[in-house]
């Protein structure tokens, strides 16, 4: 076993706090506090001179804060983030789904109620009454969308804002969840499941 | 009867520029900080879809202190908790009153000094006022009948009392120098020359006094780095069991601090409203030449001048508050003890033997 010299460790194994010695430039504090100051002071003159140039229209290449203004402005979020399930249409606009349970019976919080039903036309055996997510239940594994056998739900929609004044209102049942999404979350139109192949 | 006219005139002027200017501070610590991290900072508060660089923020701030639930806890003490932060408030404000803001406005035959009191014990006002900001801390922590706050305004006493020493010893060199304790004669005097082209400042009478002075008064007034006894979410500070607008008080206090020791700093250290080469009527530069101006634009050349000074100190003190981390208290009793006090004493040594020297 090779041994380690744990007393020189390159710092960024140290996770300790380190005990510094002060030489008396630092002790004196004066210097070190204008150095740190001059940073400060650095980013502070550099972000005023960027806000002040955008006020006049110049300087529209560069950014006088880092930070995303968020409901204005959105972080990009990868497409195979899991976001809020969407349940996928059949070419003439009903559901994919064929109600086998997989994803009620291997979801791990028991979030998923099917009632399944005799499919109107005689070739196709089921199809679900009703499909319901208990969405503050679900803890966004992913395993129902790995499970399914004909690609019938996705959580690609990319919707992170759940929130909603009233528990009743969030178990979404299956209108809402096959409703077309527009805005800012809207799922990318090709694939994702292919998407990581290319 | 018109003398005390232009008194009242003179209080109630400076006591609604301190309050606005304290409530602009809160505005601009905002603002300043998340320029200087790279953020935007506060820019939602809006009246009618119109938002001006979050201006209106102040407000909406107060309107939530006012309409925020006024908690007294039931077994603490309801007289005194009401009274601690009038009693923090209060010398904040009174401190401003000694500070001359200008120098003697002629209208006609008046002569109205623009200050709102000529004492003669200046400088010991200040000292004695700062004292009892102390009750404020150690009365909000005590009748809040909560053992933290207790701890933690008694952690508030002990720093300020430390430091309060250092504050009036780092300053004794400056009264040495000047010969008096009156603001305003300090700060006429600061209108001279030294060697002819050098403005009579008391940085440059007293550089290491000045470098005592700052960091004395920034823990008397517990900003960072020294802002343990405000250390709310860490260290358990005096104010813990303060809500809605007696908790808004403490705050609007603060910022008034930071507004009234950035005014003492350039009135005792940087010429207060002086320009430099600038006399009663007129620039007279050292390199010959001068420059006649009527006595109102030199009264508002001061006043200006004034104003600028303050500005940049507070936004020093901001600054500061944003990029230093906080001092242990073992250490912050240790700079104070061991590093500025006995500096002090030397300062006022050498000033001694200096002005020994030179005077005889």
């Amino acid at each position: 076993m090779a041994k380690i010299d744990y007393h020189n460790l390159p710092v960024s194994y140290k996770t300790s706090v380190q005990k510094v010695d002060m030489g008396l430039w630092e002790k004196i504090y004066y210097p070190e506090v204008i150095r740190g100051l001059l940073l400060t002071t650095g980013h502070f003159v550099r972000n005023m001179i960027v806000h002040t140039a955008h006020v006049f229209g110049m300087m529209k290449d560069k950014r006088g804060a880092v930070t995303y203004q968020y409901p204005e402005e959105r972080r990009p979020i990868h497409r195979r983030y899991r976001g809020r399930h969407r349940l996928m249409k059949k070419d003439d606009g009903t559901e994919r789904c064929t109600a086998c349970m997989l994803c009620e019976t291997v979801c791990p919080t028991n979030c998923i109620y099917i009632v399944p039903e005799e499919h109107p036309d005689p070739t196709v055996e089921k199809h679900p009454a009703s499909y319901e997510i208990d969405i503050l239940r679900c803890c966004f594994c992913g395993y129902c969308v790995e499970v399914c056998p004909c690609d019938a739900i996705r959580m690609d929609t990319q919707d992170v804002e759940i929130a909603g004044w009233d528990r009743t209102k969030m178990v979404y049942n299956k209108e809402m969840l096959m409703a077309n999404i527009t805005g800012p979350g809207a799922p990318p139109e090709d694939d994702p499941a292919q998407w990581w192949l290319k | 009867m018109l003398e005390t006219a232009i008194i009242l005139a003179k209080i109630w002027g400076v006591l609604l520029t301190l309050v606005t200017l304290a409530a602009i501070m809160t505005w601009v610590e905002r603002k300043q900080s998340a320029v200087m991290q790279d953020r935007l900072g506060a820019n939602r508060a809006d009246v009618f879809g119109l938002r001006i660089i979050g201006l209106f923020q102040p407000m909406a701030d107060g309107i939530k202190m006012f309409f925020k639930e006024d908690f007294v806890p039931p077994k603490g003490d309801k007289f005194l908790h009401t009274l601690a932060p009038i009693v923090a408030f209060f010398p904040a404000v009174v401190i401003f009153a000694v500070v001359p803001f200008g120098d003697v406005l002629r209208i006609g035959t008046l002569e109205i000094p623009l200050q709102v009191a000529r004492l003669n014990i200046g400088y010991l006002f200040i000292l004695a006022f700062g004292g009892l900001t102390i009750y404020g801390t150690v009365l909000a922590g005590w009748s809040s009948n909560n053992k933290y706050s207790l701890l933690g305004g008694l952690r508030a006493a002990a720093q300020m009392i430390s430091y309060e020493v250092c504050v009036g010893l780092s300053l004794v060199g400056l009264i040495m120098v000047f010969g008096t304790l009156q603001l305003d004669l300090m700060v006429k005097q600061q209108g001279e020359l030294i060697f002819g082209f050098l403005p009579a400042w008391g940085i440059f009478y007293q550089p290491l006094g000045f470098l005592l002075f700052f960091p004395a008064v920034i823990a008397e007034t517990k900003r960072v780095p020294f802002d343990l006894p405000e250390g709310e979410s860490e260290i358990i500070g005096y104010y813990t069991e303060y809500s809605g607008l007696r908790f808004g008080l403490f705050y609007f206090a603060e910022f008034i601090e930071i507004i009234v020791m950035s005014a003492l700093f350039s009135t005792l250290f940087f010429g207060g409203y002086q320009v430099p080469y600038l006399y009663a009527d007129g620039f007279v530069f050292p390199w010959g030449g001068s420059w006649n101006l009527p006595h109102l634009v030199v009264v508002l050349l001061q006043l200006g001048s004034f104003f600028i000074k303050i500005a940049f100190f507070c936004w020093l003190q901001v600054l500061i508050r944003w990029t230093l981390p906080r001092f242990r208290y073992d250490q912050l009793m240790r700079l104070c003890w061991t590093g500025i006090l006995p500096l002090a004493v030397l300062n006022i040594l050498i000033t001694g033997g200096i002005l020994l020297l030179i005077k005889g």
